[in-house]
């Protein structure tokens, strides 16, 4: 063994009590960051995944239509102009714009929809919907609702639609079942229902109707026209810069997730930038602990660490013993902390569970999340022994033999 | 030419201490030691004989002067220099034994040894075993040093000093706080390593019994060398 690695870890050992003190507070303070984080971080990824599992990264919609009118301003002062009204309508050469957005760095997958309001009527029930008109394989790249079947098939093409659980129990579908799509302009469709989905949101699963894009483009008027472009990108958190990217490229309004739940998102970063504050302090406190403790030794330890320089040790060699001895304490609590940040996620996780059984409360612990809190306690670890070991290097030996 | 040379020279060495008010400690002092000599330094209390012994020892600089090991002139070298000169040519015995309680007799002997090498070898804990048997600790080899008594500590602080063979050792009271037969025991084997191997011996001392039995004595009083 190295010397340094030797005397430090004897060192270590002599000083048992507060040794394990110390390695108490260490293994606290990295299983409150494991804990904060594989809860906090599980809180999220599921938050976003409910989020994200019912619409599309990023929408491309045709700019509003703006009110032209019929006179020149100079004639006739306008004293009001009115908003035009926002009817349906396709999106220009959308085969080309479609292609174009597919090559646009970080987008994955994109889909040519026509989306619009109908009513959905069986026998005397009426209920409101929303009609997706849809490429199945491409809008299935876009919003996966094929893991989300309940019963049947995701299987669109022809009259065949899929709908959501609640308005299947709303007019009392089932597979197979008959219903007729009409619009306010007097357009309709009866289309039969080949699936039923649960997307795990109550508006979603009550209104969504997904049909082939013929039926839609029938019923709202648009022939061989599309609604939207509804995209996936690559990396969530990039959607609101390759929206407006998207924008300025097209032409095209471009709403990213990010735009349509701006709440959601400062709910989030606010979650993120506490559990940061409470990381934060807890490290200082971890490292104020070892410093202190570190401190101490040196204090304790110069008579003999005079001893050491004097019978020929290098000042170099005598800064590694106590460097080695916080990174020591650092990754020994490191582990033991992991341990018991994993043990209290997994208790906190099994405390509160909802009615089929997964939790509340999800934690996500990841090796990744393990390997960042050691590394973080190692450094720490060194960072801390950084002062006190300076002090133990310079020692003037022949001052510390005489009044150590 | 090796026996020609002096162990230890040094010339005209004063040390002053204080930064406002400077007090000079010692007023140019100077001393030789040949090989073999074993040489007692005897001086009341506050005679300067601990500060000498601290600048021969390299663990502290002089004023001015200069201190000559083995022919080498230490002025002028820096810190990692004196570290290595101060391994490989000294040997220290303290009063007070300052040895490391944290580590066994054994790897307390070897430790000089260890820390200039950065590792351990076999043929360290042989030299650090046939040490301590030498000074007739055979049997407390791998004991704590806190379990031993002061003169078996101090025997141990004497083979550390001789593990490495240097050719000069220091000793500040090395008898300083034993009784008197322990005291005899601990002088006899520094005579006994001095008639075997040579080494040179300097040797802080109170007790002039100590004194008496040396083949040299040099006293210091006020900062000089009275004798």
């Amino acid at each position: 063994m190295p010397f340094e690695w030797f005397v430090a870890i004897r060192y270590l050992r002599e000083g048992r009590v507060q040794t394990l003190l110390i390695l108490a507070a260490v293994s606290v303070g990295v299983s409150v960051i494991v804990f904060l984080s594989a809860l906090i971080n599980g809180l999220q990824t599921s938050l976003l995944k409910q989020t994200l599992g019912t619409q599309p990264h990023i929408t491309l919609v045709p700019a509003e239509l703006v009110a032209r009118p019929l006179f020149a301003a100079t004639t006739v002062a306008a004293t009001t102009i009115e908003k035009s009204p926002q009817r349906l309508q396709s999106i220009n050469q959308w085969p080309t714009v479609l292609e174009q957005v597919e090559r646009v760095p970080g987008v994955v997958a994109a889909s040519n929809t026509v989306t619009g309001a109908a009513f959905a009527t069986r026998g005397v029930a009426e209920k409101p919907v929303l009609v997706h008109g849809v490429d199945p394989e491409r809008f299935l790249s876009v919003i996966d609702v094929r893991s989300k079947m309940k019963a049947g098939y995701f299987r669109v093409s022809g009259d065949g639609v899929v709908i959501g659980v609640g308005l299947a129990s709303l007019l009392g579908l089932a597979i197979g079942d008959k219903l007729r799509l009409s619009t306010t302009l007097g357009d309709d469709a009866l289309v039969v229902v080949r699936g039923i989905f649960d997307l795990g949101n109550k508006d979603v699963n009550e209104r969504w109707v997904i049909s082939t894009l013929r039926v839609a483009q029938t019923l709202f008027d648009l022939p061989a026209g599309a609604s939207s472009l509804e995209l996936r990108v690559a990396s969530v958190f990039d959607a609101d810069t390759i929206a407006k990217d998207l924008a300025e490229r097209t032409g095209l309004e471009a709403n990213s997730w990010m735009k349509v739940n701006a709440q959601l998102l400062v709910g989030l970063r606010s979650q993120s930038n506490s559990k940061v504050m409470i990381q934060f302090f807890v490290v200082i406190a971890v490292a104020l602990g070892i410093a202190s403790v570190l401190i101490v030794s040196v204090v304790q330890k110069s008579r003999e660490i005079g001893i050491l320089r004097a019978v020929g040790t290098p000042a170099s060699r005598v800064l590694r013993v106590f460097l080695i001895q916080g990174g020591v304490l650092g990754l020994t609590g490191s582990i033991t902390g992991c341990a018991l940040g994993a043990l209290f996620a997994k208790f906190f996780q099994t405390l509160a569970s909802n009615a089929d059984g997964s939790p509340i409360f999800p934690v996500e612990l990841s090796p990744g999340l393990f390997a960042g809190a050691s590394a973080l306690a190692i450094l720490i670890g060194l960072g801390s022994a950084l002062l006190p070991a300076r002090r133990a290097a310079r020692l003037d030996p022949g001052e510390a033999i005489r009044h150590g | 030419m090796a026996d020609a040379q002096p162990v230890l020279q040094v010339e005209q060495l004063v040390k002053e201490f204080g930064d406002g008010v400077v007090t000079r400690v010692l007023h140019g002092i100077d001393l030789q030691l040949q090989r073999g000599e074993l040489v007692a330094l005897i001086g009341p209390s506050g005679s300067g004989k601990s500060t000498l012994l601290n600048l021969i020892g390299l663990l502290d600089r002089p004023t001015s002067g200069r201190v000559i090991l083995q022919g080498k002139d230490t002025r002028g070298l820096d810190d990692r220099a004196l570290t290595q000169l101060r391994g490989e040519t000294l040997g220290f015995v303290f009063q007070f034994h300052h040895l490391l309680p944290a580590f066994t007799a054994q790897e307390n002997v070897m430790l000089p040894a260890y820390a200039r090498a950065g590792q351990p070898s076999a043929a360290m804990r042989e030299r650090a075993a046939e040490m301590l048997r030498a000074v007739g600790l055979a049997a407390k080899i791998t004991t704590r040093i806190t379990d031993l008594s002061g003169g078996q500590q101090q025997r141990v602080a004497i083979a550390r000093a001789l593990a490495h063979d240097p050719p000069l050792v220091l000793a500040d009271e090395p008898t300083g706080n034993l009784d008197t037969a322990s005291a005899d025991e601990v002088f006899e084997l520094m005579r006994r390593c001095n008639a075997e191997r040579g080494t040179t011996f300097l040797v802080v001392t109170h007790d002039p019994r100590i004194a008496a039995r040396c083949a040299r004595v040099i006293e210091i009083v006020d900062g000089r060398i009275a004798r």
